[in-house]
């Protein structure tokens, strides 16, 4: 059992800044949780409170049904990756791994079966002997994990792990890092700002702003359901349409509500498939993926996929080429710039549409979501 | 066209250059030649020519008494300071760069600049008269204390730097692993600082190594003379050098200070970046 439960946490430094600022979280033991959140917003602070190495000033943090909140950091029982790993330079591969045995005075012998064990599960096992300067940037990385885990932790806790590696290696070690926890099933805590990072690797997201935690949910519900504005611009991209709700109007298979909003923005009333509560009159704002959009030279038939359909005009006004997918930036007619991502089907179309292109941007009323902050 | 062709022109400016260079290097290097060429002249006199080779003089240091003493004396007072400075430099820069007060930095220029004043001439008499009230004139480890005190703070200055560059993350890597602070500090503190130790070891044995006055002053007793104060004994009665002697044991004298610096450089390079290598 190592739940994490942080109860109304908070971090106030002398200055009277406060990076963390009322936390009620609570993480399930074998989650892969990410704290996700733009620079400043108190993740890494939060990551080093759990870590001990920053002390609460309000609130307490339980591991397990054990209240830590003033433990030392070797007490804890938790681990930690640091963002430049922090292997010591002057100690061997095989020594870094054992030092969290060497401080506990674990004997030799075992220690040194511990990291054989160690060096060969992160597949280093001829790696022993070299120092960290030699090993390539993953090499450094799974190093560091063997050496967090080696102690057979409750927690491990890792400090934006992808963030020193490129592109490429990055997308390698997302899986091998889910691979090593899926194996060892402890809870895993990671902080990261790069929200493609958090989707890919995470069981569930707490994204955080200013010290507070704005939503927590799963990579998907974060992404589909964003509950505010800051999250939905956040994560991802998304075109905003601010609007007063004009009232509701029955779906076609009649078990749904819609929503009608008043968008001046977009030139026309938006309908969005809405469940919640919303009074006529109040203020709203419409997040739509750029994904979720369909771009036609035609305009698209009402009743398209059998449901009603929203539809604006727009020129072409950016148009960026990435290979895979096009980046169109549409400007409608009431000067709103819409970005808009299209995957590129096929190699070359007749179809294709370029700069200046008059085009309809359509997409179905599932499509948004509606905002009330 | 005007003027000189620009190859020519180069050419010139490159032998100028040149010139200088060699000017200047005659200029540093001949007290050098001195020292490496009079000990075997079988003449030797204040010119940098060798008129015969000899062993003699080394023959007559090696039999004079005060040689093997004296340079006893240098290395005792020399690595005494060395070791101390090492060791209270290590903690102190540690505590400064990791503890934050106020005026931290200011503290430490203060140090710096007293420290030169310290040591100088100008603080001689009150640390006569110091040592005079506490016992301690004619003691070498007191020439050790005193001189510890001079070089402490510019050594605390120079490792800061080293300490300064160190990542926090291994410390706090460490920490998370259940470390203690006196096993940090075994463990990862001095280990990474150890180039910085070693250059400031190396600088303060130098320093006291040729410092004349404060052991000249403090002592009294001439057994106890280290080799920079012996050599100012190597005089006639009428006042003229005796440059036999002085000149061997100037080149005995300095041999060691550098072997210590080629060792130490070969090993860490004396980089002031802390760069820690392998």
């Amino acid at each position: 059992m190592a739940s994490i439960e942080m109860r109304s946490l908070a971090k106030v430094y002398p200055n009277g800044v406060r990076a963390v600022d009322g936390i009620d979280l609570t993480i399930a033991d074998g989650e892969f949780f990410a704290l996700l959140g733009p620079s400043g917003c108190g993740k890494t602070t939060l990551l080093r409170t759990l870590a001990g190495l920053e002390v609460a000033t309000e609130g307490t943090i339980l591991i397990g049904d054990e209240d830590v909140t003033t433990q030392p950091p070797g007490t804890r029982d938790v681990a930690m990756v640091f963002q430049d790993y922090a292997l010591f330079p002057h100690m061997s591969v095989a020594q870094n791994i054992a030092y969290g045995l060497r401080v506990r005075r674990v004997p030799k012998e075992e220690r040194n079966r511990r990291v054989d064990e160690a060096l060969a599960s992160v597949r280093l096992g001829d790696f022993g002997s070299r120092r960290p300067h030699q090993l390539s940037g993953g090499q450094r990385q799974r190093v560091a994990l063997a050496r967090a885990l080696i102690r057979r932790p409750k927690v491990l806790l890792l400090d934006e792990p992808l963030s020193a590696l490129d592109k490429k290696l990055r997308e390698q070690t997302q899986f091998e890092l889910m691979n090593i926890q899926h194996q060892v099933g402890i809870t895993f805590v990671f902080v990261t700002h790069d929200q493609d990072e958090a989707m890919a690797l995470s069981t569930r997201i707490a994204v955080m702003n200013r010290g507070q935690v704005i939503q927590v949910g799963t990579p998907s519900e974060i992404y589909e359901f964003p509950q505010s504005r800051f999250v939905a611009d956040f994560i991802g991209t998304t075109n905003l349409f601010e609007g007063t709700v004009r009232g509701g109007e029955t779906g076609h298979g009649g078990e749904t509500g819609n929503l009608v909003v008043n968008c001046p923005e977009a030139g026309c009333d938006l309908i969005v498939d809405e469940i919640g509560r919303f009074s006529s009159g109040q203020r709203v704002w419409i997040a739509l993926r750029p994904e979720k959009i369909r771009l036609s030279k035609q305009k698209v038939p009402a009743g398209w996929l059998g449901e009603p359909v929203n539809q604006i005009k727009g020129t072409v006004w950016e148009l960026g080429y990435l290979g895979n997918r096009s980046t169109y930036r549409i400007k409608t007619e009431t000067g709103k710039v819409v970005t808009v991502f299209a995957q590129n089907e096929r190699r070359t179309s007749e179809w294709s549409i370029d700069w200046s292109d008059e085009v309809y941007l359509s997409w179905s009323t599932d499509g948004a979501v509606v905002l009330t902050q | 066209m005007s003027g000189i062709d620009p190859v020519v022109r180069q050419t010139l400016s490159r032998i100028g250059v040149y010139v200088g260079v060699c000017v200047a290097i005659v200029f540093f290097a001949l007290p050098l030649l001195w020292l490496v060429l009079t000990p075997f002249s079988k003449h030797p006199s204040y010119r940098a020519t060798l008129n015969g080779v000899s062993l003699d003089n080394f023959d007559k240091l090696f039999h004079n008494p005060q040689l093997w003493r004296s340079l006893r004396n240098s290395i005792y007072l020399a690595g005494g300071t060395a070791i101390l400075v090492i060791v209270l430099a290590a903690l102190a820069s540690y505590a400064l760069s990791r503890v934050r007060i106020p005026g931290r930095d200011q503290l430490l220029y203060a140090l710096l600049l007293l420290s030169s004043i310290v040591t100088g001439t100008a603080a001689m008499v009150p640390i006569f008269l110091m040592l005079y009230q506490l016992n301690l004139l004619d003691k070498q480890f007191a020439v050790v204390l005193v001189l510890s005190g001079g070089l402490l703070p510019a050594a605390v200055f120079m490792l800061k730097d080293f300490v300064d560059s160190i990542p926090r993350s291994y410390e706090e890597s460490a920490r998370v692993f259940g470390a203690s602070p006196s096993q940090i500090l075994r463990h990862i503190v001095l280990p990474l600082i150890r180039p910085g130790m070693a250059t400031v070891g190396v600088w303060a044995l130098v320093q006291v190594w040729g410092n004349f006055l404060i052991p000249f002053i403090l002592l009294s007793d001439d057994k106890k003379y280290p080799a920079a104060v012996v050599m100012y004994t190597f005089y006639d009665t009428g006042g003229q050098p005796n440059f036999a002697l002085i000149s061997t044991f100037a080149l005995v004298y300095s041999v060691p200070v550098v072997v210590l610096y080629l060792i130490v450089n070969k090993r860490y390079g004396f980089s002031f970046q802390g760069g820690i290598k392998g």
